[in-house]
C-alpha cells in the first residue's frame, strides 16, 4: 500500500479539522495559557515592577544625597563668611584697641613727664630757696666782713647789716633773670 | 527524515502531497485522542516553550542575565509592540496572556518546521489555526458586547458613521459578513497556508536534491546543488515567516479585540 493509493483513496480536506486534532490543539493552547497567564507573565512583571522601583528609589537617594551635599556647602560656604566677617570684625576691635592703648599710654607718659616737671621745678624751687637762704646768710656776714674792713669799721649794727644784703640780694635777682634769658 | 524514509521506500522522485499533514497515527489510533506525528511534534513543541519560559520565571533576577534579558525582550515585544500599540495599556492588560500566549504558541508550533528531526510545523494542520482564530473570534465579540452591550456592539461593528443611508444597504452586509466570516477565516487560512507551502516547499527541494543526488543519472546530479540551495534559502525563508506569521495573528487577534470594543471607529 503506497501513499499514492492512499491519498487517492481518502485524501482528507486539510480545511475540516479532525476531531483529535482539535483535541491536541486544544491541550497545548490550555498548557501554554495557564502557564503564561498564572506564571510566566506575573513573575516577568513583578521583577520589572522591582526593577523600575529600585532604579526609581535609586534615583531618588540620589537626588535626596545631591540635595543634602547643596546644603552643606551653603552651609560651609556661610560658615566661612561668617569666620571671614567675624576675623574682620575682630582685626577691627583689635586696631582699635591698639590705637586706645597706645592713646592712652601716651597720656600716662605726658602725665608722667608734666608730673616730673613740676616735681622737678618744686625740688628746684625750694633748692633754689635754701640757697638763697644759706647765701643771704653766708654772702651777708662774709660781704659785710669785707666791707667792714675795707671801711675800717664794723658793721655790727644788724639792721643797716641786713639793709644791704637785701638790697644787693635783690640787684643780683634782678640780674640773674637777664643773664638766664641771655643765656637761652 | 520522514522526507527521506519516505522517498527512500518509494525509489525514484515522489512529489510530496496533502498527506504529509496527515501521518499515520502512532498512538491511541481511532479514539478522539488520536496521536500521530504531528500531534507529537505539538506537546513537544508546547512543553518546550512552556519548561523554557517557567524555568527563566523561577530564575528571575533585578540585574538580569543574557537569557533572561532575551525573554524580558520578547514578552516586552508582545506586550509593548503588539498588545498596548494597538490596545492601550489598560486593554492591554486585560488581553496579555492570550495575546502572549497566542503569540508564542503560533511562534512554538511554526519554527518546528525547520527544527531537525521534527520537520513539520505543528501549526500546519487545521487545527491549531483554526482553535486559536476562533477563541480570538469569540473574545472580541465577548468583549464588544460587554464593553457596548449586544445592540451597541452590533451597531458598532456594523454600521459606518458617516455613511449615507443608501450606502448602508451596501455596508451593512459586507461588514457582518467581515466581522462574522471573513476575519476568523482570513486568520485561520493565512496561517495554515503559510505553514502548508512553506512545508511542502522544503519537502520538494529537499527530496528533489536526494532524487538528484541518488536516483538521477550523473548529468542531473548538478542540479542536486541548485535544489539544496533552494532548501537552504526556503529554511531561512521559513524562519522569518514563523515569526511574521506569529506577529501578524497575535496582531490582528489585538487589533479585531480593540476594534469590537473600542465605540470610534
Amino acid at each position: 500500500m503506497t501513499p499514492m493509493l492512499i491519498a487517492a483513496e481518502e485524501t482528507p480536506n486539510p480545511l475540516i479539522p479532525a476531531v483529535y486534532d482539535i483535541f491536541w490543539s486544544a491541550v497545548v493552547f490550555i498548557v501554554i495559557f495557564l502557564v503564561f497567564w498564572k506564571m510566566v507573565l506575573p513573575a516577568f512583571k513583578k521583577t520589572l515592577d522591582e526593577r523600575a522601583e529600585r532604579i526609581q528609589g535609586g534615583i531618588e537617594k540620589a537626588e535626596k544625597v545631591q540635595a543634602e551635599a547643596d546644603a552643606a556647602l551653603q552651609e560651609y560656604q556661610k560658615q566661612l563668611a561668617d569666620g571671614r566677617a567675624e576675623a574682620a570684625r575682630m582685626r577691627a576691635e583689635a586696631q582699635e584697641e591698639g590705637a586706645q592703648i597706645i592713646a592712652e599710654m601716651k597720656q600716662r607718659a605726658a602725665d608722667e613727664a608734666e608730673r616730673i616737671t613740676a616735681q622737678a621745678k618744686v625740688q628746684i624751687e625750694a633748692e633754689r630757696q635754701a640757697a638763697m637762704v644759706s647765701l643771704r646768710g653766708e654772702v651777708g656776714s662774709l660781704a659785710t666782713d669785707l666791707a667792714g674792713r675795707i671801711v675800717g669799721e664794723t658793721l655790727t649794727d644788724d639792721a643797716r647789716a641786713a639793709n644791704v644784703v637785701d638790697r644787693f640780694i635783690s640787684d643780683l635777682e634782678k640780674q640773674t633773670p637777664a643773664a638766664a634769658a641771655k643765656e637761652n | 527524515m520522514a522526507i527521506a524514509t519516505t522517498v527512500l521506500a518509494e525509489g525514484g522522485f515522489h512529489a510530496p502531497s496533502i498527506m504529509e499533514f496527515f501521518p499515520p497515527a502512532v498512538l491511541f489510533e481511532g479514539t478522539p485522542f488520536e496521536m500521530n506525528r504531528i500531534m507529537i511534534i505539538r506537546v513537544i513543541a508546547a512543553l518546550a516553550l512552556c519548561a523554557v519560559f517557567a524555568i527563566g520565571a523561577r530564575r528571575l533576577k533585578l540585574v538580569p542575565s543574557r537569557g533572561q534579558s532575551v525573554m524580558e525582550m520578547t514578552l516586552d515585544f508582545v506586550r509593548v509592540s503588539i498588545a498596548e500599540d494597538s490596545m492601550g495599556k489598560k486593554m492591554a492588560e486585560r488581553f496579555l496572556p492570550l495575546i502572549t500566549t497566542i503569540f508564542f504558541m503560533v511562534l512554538a508550533l511554526n519554527i518546528t518546521g525547520i527544527i531537525p528531526f521534527l520537520n513539520i510545523a505543528g501549526s500546519s494542520v487545521v487545527g491549531v489555526p483554526l482553535l486559536l482564530a476562533l477563541i480570538v473570534y469569540f473574545s472580541y465579540h465577548i468583549e464588544g458586547i460587554r464593553e457596548l452591550g449586544l445592540f451597541g456592539y452590533l451597531k458598532n461593528a456594523l454600521v459606518l458613521p458617516g455613511v449615507p443611508l443608501p450606502l448602508q444597504f451596501l455596508m451593512v452586509p459586507i461588514e457582518a459578513l467581515t466581522k462574522f466570516v471573513i476575519q476568523p477565516f482570513t486568520l485561520t487560512l493565512r496561517l495554515l497556508c503559510n505553514m502548508i507551502v512553506g512545508h511542502l516547499l522544503l519537502v520538494l527541494c529537499f527530496s528533489a536534491t536526494w532524487f538528484f543526488f541518488f536516483d538521477a543519472s550523473l548529468g542531473f546530479k548538478f542540479f542536486g546543488i541548485i535544489t539544496i540551495a533552494g532548501g537552504f534559502f526556503v529554511t531561512l525563508l521559513e524562519i522569518l515567516i514563523a515569526l511574521l506569521q506569529a506577529y501578524v495573528f497575535a496582531l490582528l487577534a489585538a487589533v479585531y479585540i480593540r476594534q469590537a470594543a473600542s465605540a470610534e471607529h
